[in-house]
């Protein structure tokens, strides 16, 4: 089953790909659109707030009034406000779909997704609060339903619920209370969106600006078209009958009416359980983390720079060498990608000697292992002109690209490829490199493409150098699906390369040369 | 092409908020319904009786503890049971609140009912024994959508029933 809704997620996001591009589709950046909407929920609810009155009699005036007034002024706001939080539960619950599809539910992201529970909760409780102030009839409704759920559990001596029964029970501070409630949980929630990002380094919270600008701008034409209206006045003497109902908050009060509030108790504890403890029956084997080995390690900090899951911390070295730091690496955090290998200025195929130790490496990956399949591929890539094809494990499996002259080599993460490789590849025979790595924005390990690509520009460290012919250096970025896109760009690459030959043959460093014949 | 593919998913997804943000309209009621609500907080006897101390036992005491009488703070449960048109709608044994079992009773049930003429009669048994101590009758005209509380106040003489 998750099979199956992980390929028609694909899918989606694949028809996505083809009107926003790779890297403008909203899928790859829904954690980043939900801290935007609310972002942007925030900002108009201090523009409600301003004119709202927090009296039992003046609140439903205030709102009415907002309501009745222009349409670009506070009703703007108001209707912004309601709509990029239903927005948000639909972005958060499409997020939290999502993680759980692409199995980041456990290993080393159950604190991500542990840390991302509560927000389910919190977000709730916020909308649902937010319907109570405007003190209409569905305020009255919500706050009913609310408090009989409440008094289903033993929590309080005398039931809540009793304050609604008519007129003159409401208490005088009531809305006072619900608007601390209401500023209060928010406040909570993005206490605790600082916590869900803790272990990300430079977590992405802003989607890119053309996905906010339009964002933004559809809720915006959804207000001024469909502009929240106001609703008859709370009137505690009789029940409310039909309401106009905001359904991605509120069906658990028709849950809770059709059911029992017990059974709504049941249902969101079983829910909370079971998002809880996913990270433990989902367990997935974990990678051996990367290891720092001293003797080839100068502090100096790249590794760190790099590591998309802040596994990595720069301490006082431990071996007397005349050095201020050391890297040293947190296996608890550690996502196995190798990205800190690819960092590594130690991590060069040029330096002489068989065996090539780096500053940190993956036992199960080192970048002695990548030298080695990369120098035997080299040394039977014909006919001419000759590519290499570096990918990594999670995009197109390069393998399938495999024929005479296409020399394919899987990496963890395509970040883990230090850029020198790429010189080196080329130096040593081949006519030219492709780099495959995941779709745009879709990196398993977050930062992937944007570390990658800002090495190849050279414009981060470690930087593939200047002297290397930019020409004969082609990314692709594509999922599992996309092999026969790579397999043609592989294809139009080799035209391209016949087109432009190189003039001299390989142009091996002599003491490399020398340590391969041996 | 690309701009307008996109815009038509943006218009979409915003379209789908805007639709479920008011609609459908959530029944709550139906059109031939009105609902009866239980809400009272009344504290029940003592589960025993106070006991008068004897000459004896007083004079054991302390001379600024010699309260003639002794009381066990414990209250008896409060039990109410209402009944529509003969059918009993709520039957509730409301325990005291408190670690000691000192503080009042308190009910609150909701049921909705069809709308209409009824006959309510509602019972309270709030002494040791469970021997109804009180109870009331009345006759309501319910239109659709109304309310009846049936509230209780000893001091207004027992049951309170607003519609
Ligand atoms: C208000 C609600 C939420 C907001 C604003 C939010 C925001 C974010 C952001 C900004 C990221 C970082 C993306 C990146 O830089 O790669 C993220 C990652 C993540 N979120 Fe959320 N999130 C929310 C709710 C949730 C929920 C409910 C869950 C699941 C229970 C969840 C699970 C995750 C996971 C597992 C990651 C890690 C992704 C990775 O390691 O690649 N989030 N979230
Ligand atoms: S392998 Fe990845 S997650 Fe682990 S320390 Fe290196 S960069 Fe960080
Ligand atoms: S990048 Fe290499 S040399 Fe630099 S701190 Fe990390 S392990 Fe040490």
């Amino acid at each position: 089953m998750r099979a199956a809704l992980a390929a028609s997620l694909d899918a989606c996001e694949a028809a996505f790909d083809r009107a926003f591009g790779q890297a403008g589709n909203p899928w790859r950046h829904l954690g980043s659109l939900a801290f935007l909407l609310v972002v942007v929920t925030t900002a108009t609810g201090i523009v409600v707030y301003a004119v709202y009155d927090t009296s039992v009699g003046g609140a439903y005036r205030s709102v009415r009034a907002m309501s009745a007034g222009p349409p670009a002024g506070l009703a703007l706001a108001r209707s912004v406000h309601r709509y990029a939080s239903d927005a948000l539960v639909l972005t958060m619950i499409a997020h939290l779909a999502r993680e759980w599809l692409r199995g980041h539910a456990a290993g080393f992201r159950w604190f991500s997704w542990l840390s991302g529970v509560p927000l389910v909760a919190l977000v709730y409780a916020s909308g649902i609060g937010g319907y109570w102030l405007p003190f209409d009839r569905l305020a009255q409704l919500s706050l009913t339903a609310t408090t009989e759920w409440l008094d289903a559990l033993p929590l309080f001596g005398e039931p809540l619920a009793r304050n609604f029964v008519s007129p003159a029970s409401v208490p005088d501070r009531l809305l006072s209370l619900l608007v601390f409630l209401h500023i209060g949980i928010p406040l909570a929630l993005l206490a605790f969106i600082g916590v869900h990002l803790l272990r990300l380094t430079r977590p992405r919270s802003f989607p890119p600006a053309t996905i906010a600008a339009a964002t933004c701008a559809a809720l915006v034409v959804l207000a001024l078209m469909h502009p929240a209206r106001a609703l008859a006045e709370a009137d505690f003497g009789s029940e409310p009958m039909t309401v106009a109902f905001d359904w991605p908050y509120l069906f658990i009060h028709a849950l809770q009416y059709r059911t029992s509030p017990q059974l709504l108790w049941a249902a969101a504890g079983a829910a909370g359980l079971v998002l809880a403890v996913l990270p433990w029956i989902e367990r997935t084997p974990h990678a051996p983390a990367a290891c720092v080995d001293l003797a080839n390690c100068n502090g100096c900090g790249r590794c760190f720079a790099d590591c998309p899951y802040a596994a990595i911390t720069l301490v006082a070295r431990s071996d007397g060498r005349h050095l201020p730091r050391q890297a040293e690496v947190d296996p608890r955090r550690c996502a196995s990608c190798g990205i800190c290998a690819g960092a590594c200025p130690s991590s060069t195929p040029f330096r002489s000697g068989s065996d090539l130790a780096t500053g940190i490496d993956l036992p199960q990956a080192p970048i002695r292992a990548l030298r080695a399949s990369l120098d035997r591929a080299l040394e039977t890539l014909a006919p001419r002109p000759a590519i290499v094809v570096f990918g990594c494990a999670s995009g197109v499996e390069v393998a399938s690209v495999r024929e005479p002259g296409t020399a394919p080599i899987e990496l963890v993460c395509i970040a883990m490829l230090p850029p020198s490789f790429v010189e080196y590849a080329l130096r040593a025979g081949a006519d030219g490199v492709m780099v495959s790595g995941c779709r745009e924005g879709d990196c398993a390990y977050r930062l992937g493409h944007e570390i990658l690509r800002a090495r190849l520009e050279g414009s981060r460290e470690p930087r593939l150098r200047a002297r290397v012919s930019r020409a004969r250096v082609r990314t692709f970025w594509g999922a599992r699906a996309d092999a026969r896109s790579l397999s043609a760009a592989v294809a139009a690459f080799r035209r391209d390369l016949a087109a432009s030959p190189r003039a001299a043959g390989p142009s091996m460093p002599p003491k490399r040369r020398e340590a391969l014949d041996a | 092409m690309r701009i307008a593919a996109q815009a038509v998913l943006y218009a979409a997804f915003v379209a789908v908020i805007g639709y479920f943000s008011t609609s459908p309209a959530y029944v709550h009621l139906a059109p031939g319904e009105a609902v009866v609500k239980l809400s009272l907080s009344h504290a029940g006897e003592r589960k025993e009786p106070c006991r008068t101390r004897s000459e004896a036992e007083l004079a054991k005491l302390a001379p600024n503890m010699r309260s003639p009488t002794v009381c066990t703070r414990e209250r008896v449960p409060v039990r109410i049971v209402v009944a529509i048109d003969g059918t009993t709608i709520f039957d509730v044994v409301a325990q005291p609140t408190g670690l000691a079992k000192d503080g009042a009773s308190t009910v609150y049930r909701r049921l909705t009912v069809a709308a209409g003429r009824h006959r309510i009669r509602a019972e309270l048994a709030d002494a040791p024994g469970g021997r109804m101590t009180y109870s009331a009758t009345t006759e309501v005209d319910l239109a659709p959508g109304r309310l009846l509380v049936i509230d209780f106040a000893p001091e207004a003489g027992g049951f309170v029933f607003r519609s």
